[in-house]
This record gives structure tokens, C-alpha cells and sequence, in this order.
């Protein structure tokens, strides 16, 4: 019924860090993109949906499994895959007009053809009059047109979005993909399929026909919804806000049905990445959590909505907090649990023994390190040690942002002191308040 | 600019040309002539031995001028070629990279006496019965004194070109030849002029060296305010030193004003930051040249043949074409090349230690090393003499944005004065005050290298952010205190890069700093440099072999083990 455009047959990737150990970012990997459709892939931070991505657009080599456009095998950048980028990527250096280009240029496309194409391209996605402007005159919105214009340009049959709309704000962002869907649903463009990387769930709801959602280390597809809402869509909605709760639940515990409480394990292995999530953001939460109109229960969307975070940083939050036993996770609503309530309620001082207990039983990394200081006749031992053992499971950066974390978190509970300019964590000075763990 | 024309009637713009085309006709047309002319007088013919005539006349001084900035700039042409081709050569093989990066580290830090000793006479034979041997040796000096920092900094350019930049440039299918002229250059141009800024100073100061050939028991003196120069101090004739300052300082704010600002100007668009800056450089003559409508025309011209290669050499086929397939690299031939690397390193160092065991011996190399280290302790006394001078008043002048847009513009011109003018000065003070030539000396080694600190520190006062200002003094922070805690922490980072400069040119400078003659009077301080200095005029080869190298390891070490570690510091540590 459907032609597939784009193929992923059983792909693996894993990336080699400079030492060589290699870290899976892909497992087996099947995904098609069809003819006349618009896929939004979700997923966690380091989910390797961004890798899929470039691997669809021939930017980096599969190591394993079949990578198909048009039923032929990719070796690299193939012309009628297009795509945006999530920082723009416009050369600064050129106009908008010779951004604009930039494809049809590199093609050899004669001057005369090459102007009045990219003319029209302009005109479409509304940049008439910037022709000569330069990207930096332009704000973030009207960079991301020329972006977008560069890519259409090429009359692409797949355009790739790498979160195209993430760098701009809220109402830009907004307007730029109802100008897409525009486009797309009014056959103006002759792109066949759209492939969207996405942070934000309401966005992948509003646009898609699918929405997957990836699940990490090793990235797989976790989970996939049809959306057969006929657009425009609204907001507001009651099947639109069904379905953003449905996908948020989905990110957060891996199941979209209606759920008992914790019916999901949350619990972290000593080599695990640890939620972004910094200490002054889980107790804004929480505080929030226990007042009007939450009252101890809250559904993500309104959450997000009520604190002006992003999908992103919420999910990463209610992780952390989930993680350390203050809230639980139902479906799409957050709700906080009796040690929750009990630490919005406690002075700094009781918070900061309720915060070192929790991460010692909860947070192997930290129970680790404590454990290890402990048994150090000096009280000391050098982050590299700590490092090394992250980078069994994580590369460099991840390993370090992992460490990074486990120190803001530790240093906050009292748990250990870290010197940054020697890279050394020792046990805090003043040992007494802090009880053993169980 | 497009109001300005407004202003004109219509017609005039139609008749091929504007009130600007008929000013700037006769400039251009002169300098070609000018230009034709010294290019003439280049291939001349020319016997090994012969003197050329050069006379103190000042009359002569605009001629010479010519004759120096032809060979400057033929020199900085050679350079943007060669920076180009390295860097674009290293990024593209991994196994380049491995060899020429090093290599290029070891060269940089040969001082430039060494280049032309060793190949003068090659040059010579080059072009038997004509001048351009000769021309063609000191253009090679004042290209030894220019290139290296250059290609350096077109590597650096073209391996930090952002990813997603590069991940456009390949969804958009450009070929490596466009990629080059859209991607890479533009975004390291802006690097690559400052530091051929950088590098026309380094040229100046070494033109003496580089025209008046006086190693290999060679004399040749090309005629060039270089060797007017040296003329004038065989002559101790304080008069023409005074005129020649006088040309050099003209010669200077020329193609300061009509060359480096405008160039300046342009790259200014080539800027990475994604917002437009308020302190965008400007150029009366760019304004002019964007002005007048020919040129506007010939750049139009350069663009299509542009155009025209870039069709040519365009990428015929895509990611889904057979011929894309990535042949697979095998590790084994990484490994080859490795041990063919490291085969030629052992090699290298088992023909060293066989040099010097045979040609001059141990103790001279002892002895060498030693002069090595009055040298060294010499440039480390100065930099932190000149840092404890230079400190103070670049973040005095750095807190007052509107003086310290004006002092910068004069240090930068200080930078380029060649400080060798000044040298007999001081070598007239030093005989008749009867100074310590071994103290007194060394203050030369740093009048030119000095104004980049200078530069640095007020380039990293000015971008203290105003709340840290504010901040500082809202807590009344004062003395010592507001030193060690606020300002020291937050210019560190650009003092080191100054400093970085600094102590490379001081050591260059060492050579002509350290062995400084005037008239029949010659001064020498102990050190490496006058080492140097000497075995070039005598000729001795194996000896100016060992003074460039332990030299050479003198300032690698330097810049390895103190320089390097500061920099990683400041950039990891000293950050706003």
C-alpha cells in the first residue's frame, strides 16, 4: 500500500572512543520511512535518534544492517535527501540569497536557473526582501527559513529536521512548523516524506503521522503510535492532549496504558548515565508539587506548561526525583510520594540529611564513590579513578557530564567534597551529621 | 551606500564609471607602472661578486621602499599559498598530519639566519648570471620569517570549522574544492589575516637580515631599505638611520592604510559569531573600493570564473552511486606508516649523535647549551620585566574603551616598526657610558615583541564584563586584593597568548639583539644567539647546525613544557 522511501534494515552503530573501547549507541535498528508521511522520533538525551538520523542522511557510515533510499544502498550523502539543521548551519559568511544556493550550486546548476529557483524558494517560505541581508542580521526565526529554504530548494523527496525548531523560542518555533504543514498538506512542496528529531512531544504530536520513541543505551525503538488526527490540529484538543499524555507517558515509564502507581522500576546501575537534572530545579518542582492547584498530583503537560520548562528538562527532572524516591511516576502525571512531602516540609538542614540518604541507597555512582573514600586511609581519591570506570559503559563526555552530576548531587547532600582545581574528591571536613547509610 | 548614489544623475553612472573610478585610475595605474618597474629590476642580470650600487642618498629611499615591499609581498603571497595547502593537506590526511604538523613546530622555531645561510647559495645556482637567485634567497627569508604562524593558523582554522557546517557542506553535496572556497577558507580567513598581520611585522624586522646577505662569506646587498640600512651602519651614519625610520614609519602607515585595514575590514563578514559586533573594524579605502564601479566589476569577473571551477570540479555523483562506497582502510597501513615514522625518527637522531660526535664534539655542544641557558634566562627577566611594566598600564588603558581603541591601533603599529632601527642607539650609549654589554644588551631582544603583550592585555581588560566590574567595585575590593582576585584571573588568559608571542619573537630576536655592530664597533653579549650570529658570518656550517638546534629545542621545550600548560589553565580555568 505504502512505498517505503527510506530503509533501515537491522542497523547497528556503535562509536570507538579514543581508546578504543566501543559503546553501542544503535541495536538493530528497523525502521521505513513511507511515501506521504511525517515521522517524529522521541527519545531521551543520548537515545542515538540524532545518529539515525545522520545515518538516514548518509553522514555517517552503519556498521552493521542496510541502510536503503530508493531501494539503493546509501555510502553518503544522497541528493534527494534534504535536510535542517538544529543550529541552522548557515554559512555567515553568505547572503540569504547565496545560502539559498548553496545545493544548486554545488550541483552546477546554471546561474540564471540557480537565481530564479532559489527566487521562488524564498519567496515560499516568506524571506522576500532578506535576499541580501547576511544570517547575522536575521533573528533565529528567520534564520531557520533560509535553513528550511536550502533544503527545499533542492526540490528534496525526504527532508530530515534535526530539531529544527529547538533552538527558537516557543512562538516562532510554532509558527515555522504550521508554515510546514502548510506546505506539506497543501502539496506545495514535492517532498514525499518528513523525518522529524524532536525534544518537544506537542510539537511531534502536532506534526506526525508517527511518532516513535526511542529507547536508550542501547538506542532501539521503544515504542510507536499512528496518529490518524487529520490536521490542522489543535492544541487544545481533547485527542491531542490525550495523545501528548499518552506520549509522555510513553517517555517516562516506557508504557502508554493507564498504569498503577510505580508500576515501573526505576533504578539505576552504577554505570548509568544520571538525569540532567540540578538540585534548585527538583526543589522548585517539588515546592510546586504541594501547592495549588497540584496539590501533590500533576499531569507532565500542565507541569511543563506551569513552570516553563521544556519536555526535555522536565522528563530529566521527574527522573531524578523519581530516582531518589520524592515523587512517582502514573502514566503521565507526577505525583509526590510521603518522603516528598516530608522533605518540602524539612529546614535545610534536615533536607540535606533526607537528600545524603537517598542518594547513598539510591545512587549506586555515589554510594560507590562514598564507599570508596571511605575505605581510603587519606579520604582522597583523584576523579580519574571514577572516570575510567564510567567510561566502561559511557563515552568521554558522557562519563564526565555522569561524574559531573554525581558530584553537583553529592556536594549537595553533604556526601563528599570535590576540588576543582586538583580533580580530587574527599570526604567533607565536618563528618558528624551525616548517618550511615543502611 | 546606495543613498550615496543616489546623489549622482543617472547618466554619469552609465558612462562606465563614477566620481570614484577617476580618483582611484591614476593611483592604480601609477602603482602598476611602480610595480613593473621594480619587477624589472629584479631580473637583472648579475655576476656573484659584483657589487651592486647603493648610495645613502634619502633621494633613494622611496625606491628602495618599493624594491623591500615587492619582496615583502611576493613573500606573503608565497605564504597564503603554502598555508593553504597545508592546512588543507593535513586536515585531509591523517598521515600528512602526523609529519608535517611537527615538522612545521621544529621550523617555526629556526631562526630565520639559518634558513638563508643554508640555502643562498642554492638560490644562487638557481638562476646563474642574474639577480633573481639572490632576490629569490631573500624572498625566501622574509618567507621563512612569515609562513609558519600563518599555515599554523590555517590549520587550526580548518580543523575547528564548526561540524554542522561541515555536516551542511556534505548534505549539500559540495565537492572538497568548493568546500574549500565556501567553507573553509572564509571561516579561517579572519585568524589567517591577523596572523599575516603578524607576520609582516616578523618580516620587517628581519629585513636587514634578509637583504643584505652577509653569510656564507657571501656580501651581496640587494638594493632595499634593508640594506640601506646596513649600509648606513657599515657607514655609522646616524643621519641616514634617522632618514630610514622615517621611510620605514611612511612605509608602514601605507600599507597599513591601503593594504592590512581594508583587508581587515573585508574579513570582517568572515567573522563566525552569529551576531554583528558594534567594534567592526573600518576602512576608508574599502568604503572607496566598494565605491567604484570597475572594481565592482572585476570582482564581479573573478566571481564567475569562481563559478566556472566550481562547476568544473563539482561532485558528479552522490551518496547512492557505486562509487561512493567507502574502500575499506585497513589498520595495517596506519601501522606501516607509523613504523616507516618512527624508523626515520631513530635514524635521524642516530645521524645527530654521529654529527656531533664527529663534527664538533661534545664540549662545543656543552658549551652551546649553556649560552642556551644565559639566553633563556635572559628572555624569561625580560618578559617578566615587560609584563610587570606592560600589566598595569594595558588594564589601565583596557577599562577606558574610547583610549584603549587608540593605544591598541598604536602598539599594533609599534609591533610592526622593526626594533633593529633603534639598535645603534643603544650600541652608541652602551660604548660611551662603557655599559656591561651582557646586561645592557639584552633590552633589545624585547623593543619589538614587547607591544604584544601590551596588546593582549588591553585586548582582555576591554572584554572584563561590566557586571564583574560593577561587582568589584560594589565590594569594595582594593589594592593587592583586587589584583589577586579580580584582575590578574581575568586577563590571564590573553596575557598568556601575548606573552606566548613575545617570548617566540624575543628569541628570534636574539640573533640580531645579542650581535650588534655599528661601524667598526662590534658588541656581543654571551648567549645563544650571538652564538649563532657569529658561526653565520663565518660560514660554519656544522656550528650554525648546532646553535639552530639547541636553539630549537630551547624554545620547543619552552613552549611545551611552561607555555602550553598555561594556555590549557586559562582556557579551562580563566574563562568568562
Amino acid at each position: 500500500m505504502s512505498t517505503p522511501i527510506v530503509e533501515l534494515k537491522s542497523v547497528d552503530k556503535s562509536f570507538h572512543s579514543a581508546d578504543g573501547s566501543a559503546r553501542l549507541v544503535l541495536q538493530d535498528v528497523d525502521f521505513t520511512l513511507n511515501e506521504g508521511e511525517i515521522v517524529a522520533l522521541l527519545g531521551q538525551s543520548g537515545s542515538g535518534k540524532s545518529t539515525m538520523l545522520r545515518i538516514m542522511a548518509g553522514l555517517i557510515p552503519a556498521d552493521k544492517g542496510q541502510v536503503l533510499y530508493q531501494g539503493l544502498p546509501i555510502y553518503g550523502a544522497a541528493r534527494g535527501i534534504s535536510m535542517v539543521f538544529q543550529s541552522f548551519a548557515l554559512f555567515p559568511w553568505l547572503t540569504v540569497q547565496k545560502n539559498v544556493e548553496l545545493g544548486l550550486e554545488a550541483q552546477g546548476v546554471p546561474i540564471k536557473e540557480r537565481e530564479k529557483r532559489a527566487q521562488a524558494a524564498i519567496e515560499m517560505i516568506g524571506l522576500t526582501g532578506f535576499e541580501g541581508a547576511l544570517p547575522r542580521e536575521l533573528s533565529g526565526g528567520m534564520r531557520q527559513r533560509v535553513g528550511i529554504a536550502r533544503a527545499l530548494v533542492l526540490k528534496p523527496e525526504v527532508l530530515l529536521m534535526d530539531e529544527a525548531f529547538s533552538a527558537l523560542d516557543v512562538l516562532t518555533g510554532e509558527r515555522l512548523r504550521e508554515d510546514i504543514l502548510a506546505l506539506w498538506n497543501n502539496n506545495e512542496i514535492p517532498t514525499k516524506a518528513i523525518l522529524i528529531v524532536s525534544h518537544n512531544i506537542e510539537e511531534a504530536v502536532m506534526m506526525a503521522d508517527r511518532v516513535l520513541v526511542f529507547a536508550s543505551d542501547p538506542g532501539r525503538v521503544q515504542a510507536e503510535l499512528a496518529i490518524t488526527l487529520d490536521h490542522p490540529r489543535s492544541v487544545e484538543s481533547q485527542e491531542v492532549r490525550t495523545l501528548i499524555d499518552n506520549v509522555y507517558g510513553l517517555m517516562t515509564t516506557g508504557s502508554a496504558r493507564h498504569g498503577r502507581l510505580a508500576d515501573v522500576e526505576m533504578k539505576l546501575q552504577l554505570g548509568d548515565r544520571l538525569p540532567e537534572a540540578d538540585i534548585t530545579r527538583m526543589e522548585g518542582i517539588l515546592e510546586r508539587l504541594t501547592e495549588e492547584p497540584f496539590n501533590g498530583r500533576a499531569d507532565l503537560p500542565k507541569l511543563a506548561e506551569d513552570t516553563e520548562l521544556t519536555d526535555k528538562e522536565l522528563i530529566e527532572v521527574s527522573r531524578a526525583l523519581t530516582i531518589l524516591g520524592f515523587v512517582q511516576l502514573a502514566q503521565a502525571d507526577v505525583v509526590i510520594t510521603k518522603l516528598g512531602i516530608a522533605y518540602v516540609a524539612s529546614s535545610k538542614a534536615e533536607r540535606q540529611v533526607i537528600f545524603s540518604n537517598q542518594l547513598l541507597e539510591h545512587v549506586p555512582l555515589i554510594a560507590y564513590i562514598r564507599h570508596g573514600l571511605e575505605q581510603d586511609a587519606s579520604g582522597d581519591l583523584p576523579e580519574d579513578l571514577f572516570l575510567k570506570l564510567l567510561r566502561f559503559t559511557l563515552n568521554q563526555a558522557e562519563a564526565e557530564h555522569a561524574l559531573s552530576i554525581a558530584i553537583e548531587w553529592g556536594r549537595y547532600g553533604d556526601v563528599f567534597e570535590y576540588n576543582f582545581n586538583t580533580g580530587v574528591i574527599h570526604l567533607p571536613k565536618n563528618e558528624n551529621h551525616i548517618e550511615e547509610p543502611i | 551606500m546606495s543613498q550615496n548614489k543616489q546623489f549622482f544623475p543617472r547618466q554619469v553612472l552609465e558612462a562606465g564609471g563614477n566620481r570614484w573610478d577617476w580618483a582611484l585610475l591614476p593611483m592604480v595605474l601609477a602603482l602598476l607602472v611602480l610595480l613593473a618597474y621594480g619587477a624589472e629590476q629584479m631580473g637583472r642580470p648579475f655576476q656573484l661578486g659584483e657589487t651592486l650600487p647603493l648610495s645613502l642618498d634619502p633621494l633613494n629611499l622611496p625606491y628602495y621602499l618599493l624594491r623591500t615591499t615587492l619582496r615583502m609581498f611576493i613573500a606573503l603571497a608565497a605564504s597564503m599559498v603554502f598555508s593553504c595547502v597545508f592546512a588543507a593537506l593535513t586536515v585531509k590526511y591523517k598521515v600528512a598530519e602526523k609529519i608535517l604538523v611537527p615538522l612545521l613546530d621544529i621550523l617555526q622555531s629556526i631562526p630565520i639566519l639559518g634558513f638563508l645561510s643554508i640555502t643562498v647559495t642554492m638560490f644562487i645556482a638557481l638562476f646563474p648570471g642574474s639577480l633573481l637567485g639572490v632576490e629569490c634567497a631573500a624572498i625566501f627569508a622574509i618567507f621563512t620569517s612569515q609562513a609558519w604562524n600563518m599555515a599554523f593558523s590555517a590549520y587550526q582554522g580548518f580543523r575547528t570549522v564548526p561540524a554542522e557546517l561541515v555536516e551542511a557542506a556534505e548534505v549539500f553535496q559540495l565537492s572538497g574544492w568548493q568546500r574549500f572556497w565556501r567553507l573553509e577558507l572564509p571561516f579561517t580567513m579572519p585568524g589567517l589575516l591577523w596572523n599575516m598581520m603578524m607576520s609582516m611585522s616578523g618580516g620587517w624586522f628581519f629585513v636587514v637580515a634578509s637583504e643584505a646577505i652577509s653569510v656564507s662569506n657571501q656580501n651581496i646587498k640587494l638594493p632595499g631599505i634593508g640594506s640601506y640600512i646596513a649600509l648606513a651602519i657599515e657607514q655609522s651614519n646616524l643621519h641616514a638611520i634617522g632618514w630610514a625610520i622615517g621611510a620605514m614609519l611612511i612605509g608602514i602607515l601605507l600599507y597599513d592604510q591601503l593594504f592590512f585595514r581594508p583587508l581587515v575590514a573585508w574579513a570582517d563578514k568572515f567573522r563566525f559569531e552569529e551576531s554583528s559586533s558594534e567594534t567592526a573594524q573600518q576602512s576608508w579605502m574599502l568604503t572607496w573600493l566598494h565605491r567604484t564601479s570597475w572594481v565592482e566589476a572585476i570582482t564581479e569577473r573573478v566571481g564567475s570564473l569562481m563559478q566556472m571551477t566550481f562547476v568544473l570540479f563539482r561532485r558528479t555523483y552522490d551518496g547512492t552511486s557505486i562509487r561512493a562506497r567507502p574502500n575499506k582502510q585497513s589498520s595495517a597501513s596506519e601501522r606501516i606508516w607509523d613504523a616507516i615514522i618512527a624508523a626515520a625518527a631513530f635514524y635521524a637522531l642516530w645521524l645527530l649523535i654521529h654529527f656531533i660526535h664527529t663534527e664538533v664534539g661534545w664540549g662545543e655542544a656543552g658549551r652551546v647549551l649553556i649560552l642556551g641557558l644565559y639566553t633563556l634566562s635572559r628572555v624569561v627577566i625580560l618578559i617578566v620585566l615587560a609584563a610587570l611594566i606592560w600589566i598595569p598600564i594595558g588594564v589601565w588603558v583596557g577599562m577606558r574603551p574610547n583610549l584603549s581603541s587608540k593605544v591598541q591601533a598604536i602598539a599594533q603599529f609599534m609591533a610592526a616598526f622593526p626594533a633593529n632601527l633603534m639598535f645603534p642607539g643603544a650600541v652608541v650609549l652602551i660604548v660611551h657610558f662603557k655599559l656591561n654589554p651582557d646586561i645592557w644588551l639584552s633590552p633589545l631582544m624585547i623593543l619589538g615583541t614587547q607591544w604584544y603583550l601590551l596588546f593582549n592585555v588591553i585586548a582582555g581588560a576591554s572584554t572584563i564584563p561590566t557586571e564583574l566590574r560593577y561587582a568589584a567595585q560594589n565590594l569594595g575590593l582594593s589594592g593587592w586584593l583586587k589584583w589577586r582576585r579580580y584582575l590578574l584571573p581575568a586577563i590571564f588568559p590573553s596575557f598568556v597568548t601575548g606573552a606566548i608571542t613575545a617570548t617566540g619573537g624575543s628569541w628570534n630576536a636574539s640573533i640580531v639583539a645579542e650581535y650588534v655592530t655599528w661601524g667598526h664597533t662590534t658588541l656581543h653579549a654571551h648567549g645563544i644567539g650571538s652564538y649563532i650570529a657569529e658561526m653565520t658570518a663565518i660560514g660554519d656550517f656544522p656550528r650554525i647546525a648546532l646553535g639552530i638546534g639547541i636553539m630549537c629545542m630551547f624554545v620547543m621545550g619552552f613552549n611545551h613544557f611552561i607555555w602550553r600548560r598555561l594556555y590549557r589553565m586559562a582556557e579551562n580555568r580563566l574563562h568568562f
